[in-house]
């Protein structure tokens, strides 16, 4: 019952504990739990008759079946969300630790939030500038889209992210926008690495920054990103920002759900993950994109490192089937000692189709990235030929393509990690690049961009 | 009857005082009256999956029971609407609660204000049985909406019957039994977990056309067939199923998108009224119903939102449509079914699926068929299903794929590797397989031309030989093989990127007619005759390499739909001159 302090704890096991002989307790919602003069959060994951199971955001370390006792709220989780929020910095469940006062909240809102009504959405269409040929050029990011990163551990997605975060415009239009940045589970070298690149740009101003590192609790990780887009929500619809969520990493994330799920002694699906966790990634993801007659937008760039670079792994994979593309760093290129590593071949934008050529970006767009794509991916496969039956049995033609090949990556995929390209400068590139090929091989290409833009 | 809550965790709901309640009864539970469903009954106590979130929801909190099974509505206003998994439409729910869905709306899935202009096809005193038609409503300017006796209605005669502008629930006619007088409504409502009665199935022998090459020429599907297109993300099922709602030349189409992206629904919804049907030329949305539970929506109601859709799709079967019905993705619907049962504790099977997976999807696709539809007048109906699998990892060989296929009769194998090569659709040719071949021929032969099998089946042959041809060159590169050798690539290069090729945006070649797709495939097919012909002769292999006609060839899908015969014939003649020049 709301309001009473229960001492009846009768288990504790993992981040879980269960306390009995309680009144009515409503599922989900959030209960205080006190013990010695500490106090901890948690939330019920099965309300049962005079007996909830609960589980704690700070880990169970310390509490005990004696003196630790437990308050239930009668609210699911909440926080209260402003535009002061803007510019500070808070902990996974939203309670700040700048060391400055918690912002007034302009509204409170549950964390869970509700999924949006298909039929109130609105198609995302306008393309964002990231600067990055191998994103603007090859696979573009529109607003209200959910592009994730696929990367490996030791990979430069932080720096790429940052890069994104630094560039990320849209074009000719001056409206306000946002960075939400929340981290789970990561180190605090590299939630450092954010914060200065934020503060050093001025980024820090219109950002808010929801940080959960690898010490602390790992079941806050699972509300920190919920909090974060709740945020997001208030910032966009309500307040008519564009608003970009960074979400890093969500292998933690993950990881963090299994554990509950391991705690829970539930029956485990692929690799140990819970049965439920499409759904329960789609609950964050789903909450991107866009809503008719509103003018802010969230545009969501989830992280995740691939265990052993492996996509076909449950995190990736669940991710791929819900995320609206994916942009996949490479190790390869990466150890060529190219940046940004995106291997443009596996990478795909949804969403580019709509958000591209005359009147959005430029009109050859689409037939450049998709000759550009078929030259790159002929140069790719001849590099496999050549090293079974050596260069010498390549043709003329081929030998182009393989040069192409390597070109494209020295010019078009690396740039400097303040190269800020406009979709301009990107699409004049590929064009160079294609210069190399005589006309007759643009195939995909109508021929009166090849008059307008070819220069070969 | 009412109930007390015991238990809640996540979508699963245990409450006690239950006794009398019946499995798969509906039941309001909590304050709210969040719909749910019963699934286990064990004592006096039954366990409920509820359709929408149950946070907040307490322990003590009453749970009603309907006594009623979920049920959908079946009336005139079906089409051009868009559901949720439990036939909620989305707008009225938009109406109600705002951009957000919001739990415990009621809204009537049928509007009971609007009236429909009603003209009756049978008069007073006639006799009808369950499934005649007693009158047609304009649904649509393009479909019909023909009211019929409920099959559960004997022998019987009219006894009155009124012309005129009615709403659902207003009495249209009376009919008199031997045990009863039963008043029609244009509204009458069916269980969803309930197939709806029939006569008895009849053969699949016309094709589904669907506009796309590789389905139709290749791996034709059958109207009251079933069909599954599995892939990994990426490898186009949604474009794929997307196409197919839209070109299929069914009557009615479902559309369930169930446990997918939210976008992805959207842009059907955008799209579909804007896009002309190109037998009638009406905008798609008028012979369309749309189930949409995203990813995001409550997991139960994604469970429930395949039947809800075929149900739907029997109803408009019996009045003697063909329906189409696509579900995107039975993989997340399969999921649903593994998360409810893990909250139950039942032992699971593979890959923690539940041991009842196979015969549920069996059960499923059973309900697609061809069917002589009740009535005294002989009439067919009929339900195509294509069913989206999203393999974890890309490998078909986990549970969900494995269970389908060995229900479906064609398999649509979408393949990364040729997504990766931006060769869609990514219809993987040696994988794939259709079990209506023979069955369709015959419509072929006569709507198309006498050898559509064997030029369907050479073209096979060559990919094959191709594929193995491959093999070696990956050992000693192109330039070792005979000219022959190279003939034959050459000729399974065209077939792979003119025919099996089909640009989904292109406005021409997104639908390619019957007769040109076959005819397409004969100057294709003819074309690497003449130049094996030639290679025979001793014609020089690099100098057929440089034949202009190639280009031409690659053209001829995006030759406008009216145009193409007079095209055809002159790209063949223009062909045949060429190569027959370099012989001599």
């Amino acid at each position: 019952m709301k309001g009473i302090k229960y001492s009846t704890i009768t288990e504790i096991a993992g981040p879980l504990i269960v306390v009995e002989g309680v009144g009515e307790v409503g599922y989900g919602e959030i209960v205080k739990i006190e013990s010695y003069g500490s106090q901890k959060m948690g939330q019920v994951l099965e309300a049962g008759e005079g007996k909830a199971v609960i589980q704690v955001f700070e880990g169970t370390r310390g509490l005990d079946t004696k003196e630790t006792s437990v308050i239930f709220t009668g609210k699911p989780m909440e926080i209260g969300v402003s535009t002061e929020m803007l510019g500070r910095i808070f902990d996974g469940k939203g309670v700040p630790i700048d060391g400055a006062p918690s912002p007034i909240p302009e509204d409170i809102r549950n964390v869970n939030g509700f999924p949006m009504n298909p039929s109130a959405r609105e198609y995302p269409r306008d393309p964002i500038q990231t600067g990055i040929s191998t994103i603007d050029g090859m696979n573009t990011l529109v607003r209200g889209q959910k592009l994730p990163i696929f990367s490996g551990a030791g990979l430069p997605h932080n720096e790429l992210a940052a890069q994104i975060a630094r560039q990320a415009k849209v074009t000719g239009q001056e409206e306000e926008f946002a960075v939400i940045f929340c981290a789970m589970g990561i180190t605090a070298e590299e939630a450092d690495f954010f914060m200065k690149d934020f503060e050093e740009t001025g980024a820090i101003e219109r950002s808010v920054l929801f940080l959960n590192l690898a010490n602390s609790p790992v079941i806050e990780r699972l509300i920190a990103p919920k909090v974060a887009l709740t945020t997001a929500e208030y910032l966009a619809f309500d307040k008519g920002m564009h608003v970009l969520v960074i979400l890093t990493d969500m292998t933690n994330y993950a990881e963090a759900l299994r554990e509950i799920s391991a705690a829970r002694e539930e029956v485990p699906g692929r690799r140990g993950y819970p049965g439920y966790m499409y759904t329960d990634l789609a609950q964050i993801y789903e909450r991107a994109g866009r809503i008719q007659g509103k003018n802010g937008t969230i545009t969501q760039i989830p992280i995740l490192t691939m265990p052993d670079d492996d996509i076909t792994h449950p995190i990736p994979d669940l991710t791929g089937y819900i995320t609206e593309g994916q942009i996949v760093l490479s190790r390869e290129l990466h150890n060529k000692g190219i940046y940004p590593p995106v291997a443009v071949l596996p990478s795909l934008s949804r969403l580019m189709a709509e958000g591209i050529g005359e009147g959005r970006t430029r009109e050859d767009h689409h037939q450049l990235s998709n000759q550009l794509y078929s030259a790159y991916a002929e140069g790719c496969d001849l590099r496999d030929l050549v090293a079974v039956v050596g260069e010498e049995a390549l043709t003329e033609r081929d030998r182009k393509y393989l040069d192409f090949a390597d070109e494209f990556e020295q010019k078009f995929v690396r740039q400097g990690r303040d190269e800020d390209r406009t979709f301009e400068e990107t699409l004049n590139l590929g064009w160079e690049l294609l210069s190399m090929h005589p006309r007759s091989e643009l195939k995909k290409i109508d021929d009166k961009y090849i008059e307008k833009y070819y220069r070969g | 009857m009412k109930g007390k809550i015991v238990n809640v965790a996540g979508p699963v709901v245990k409450a006690k005082e239950m006794k009398g309640a019946k499995m798969y009864d509906l039941v309001k539970v909590g304050e709210e009256g969040l719909v749910g469903e019963i699934i286990e009954l064990k004592g006096d106590r039954a366990t409920i999956q509820v359709y929408e979130d149950t946070t907040g929801l307490k322990p003590g909190e009453d749970v009603i029971n309907t006594g009623m099974p979920l049920a959908v509505e079946l009336a005139p206003g079906l089409l051009t609407s868009i559901y949720d998994g439990i036939q909620r439409p989305l707008p009225k729910i938009m109406d109600k609660t705002g951009e957000y869905i919001q739990r415990g709306v009621e809204v009537d899935a049928i509007d009971r204000k609007k009236k429909w202009e009603f003209i009756p096809v049978v008069r007073e005193k006639e006799h009808v049985r369950g499934g005649d038609v007693i009158g047609v409503v304009k649904e649509t300017p393009i479909i019909e909406h023909r009211i019929m006796v409920p099959p559960d209605v004997g022998e019987g005669v009219i006894e009155s019957i009124e012309e005129g502008k009615f709403t659902v629930e207003d009495v249209v006619a009376v009919v008199k039994t031997d045990s009863e007088k039963r008043e029609l409504k244009m509204l009458q409502k069916w269980p969803v977990r309930i197939q709806r009665p029939f006569k008895e199935k009849q053969p699949p022998e016309i094709p589904l056309i669907t506009g796309q090459r590789v389905f139709d020429t290749f791996f034709p599907m059958a109207k009251g067939g079933t069909g599954a297109i599995p892939g990994g993300f990426g490898t186009g099922k949604t474009v794929s199923q997307h196409q197919l709602a839209r070109w299929s030349d069914a009557d009615i189409v479902v559309y369930i998108g169930c446990g997918e992206r939210g976008n992805e629904m959207t842009e059907v919804l955008r799209d579909f009224p804007e896009l002309k049907d190109p037998k009638t030329g009406h905008p798609l949305m008028e012979r369309t119903i749309l189930i949409a539970n995203t990813s995001n929506m409550p997991v139960a109601a994604r469970e429930a939102s395949i039947y809800t859709g075929i149900t739907l799709a029997e109803y408009y079967r019996d009045m003697g449509y063909d329906v189409a019905l696509m579900a995107d993705s039975t993989s997340r619907w399969a999921e649903a079914l593994r998360e409810i049962s893990g909250r139950l504790e039942e032992m699971p099977g593979e890959e923690g699926y539940p041991a009842y997976l196979a015969s549920r999807l069996a059960e499923f696709y059973e309900r697609a068929g061809r069917v002589k539809v009740l009535g005294s007048k002989d009439k067919n109906g009929s339900i195509s299903v294509v069913g989206a699998v999203s393999p974890p990892g890309g490998d078909f060989s986990e549970p969900v794929t494995q269970n389908t296929l060995r229900i479906v009769k064609v398999f649509w194998a979408l393949d990364s590797d040729l997504a990766d090569r931006r060769h869609f659709p990514a219809i993987n040719w040696l994988r794939s397989y259709s079990l209506y071949l023979d069955r369709v021929k015959d419509w072929w032969e006569k709507n198309a031309g006498k050898e559509w099998l064997s030029l369907r089946n050479e073209a096979m042959a060559l990919l094959q030989k191709e594929d193995e041809l491959q093999e070696i060159i990956r050992l000693v590169g192109p330039d070792a093989l005979p000219p022959l050798d190279r003939v034959i690539l050459e000729g399974a290069r065209i077939i792979r990127e003119d025919f099996l090729q089909q640009n989904a945006y292109h406005e021409i070649d997104t639908y390619c007619p019957h007769q040109k797709q076959y005819e397409m495939l004969r100057i294709m097919l003819k074309f690497y005759h003449l130049m094996k012909e030639a290679v025979e002769r001793g014609t020089d292999f690099e100098k057929l390499r440089g034949l202009k006609n190639k280009e031409e060839i690659a053209r001829m899908s995006k030759i406008p739909n009216e145009e193409w015969e007079d095209k055809f014939k002159q790209i063949e003649k223009e062909m045949e001159d060429e190569i027959r020049r370099l012989m001599k």
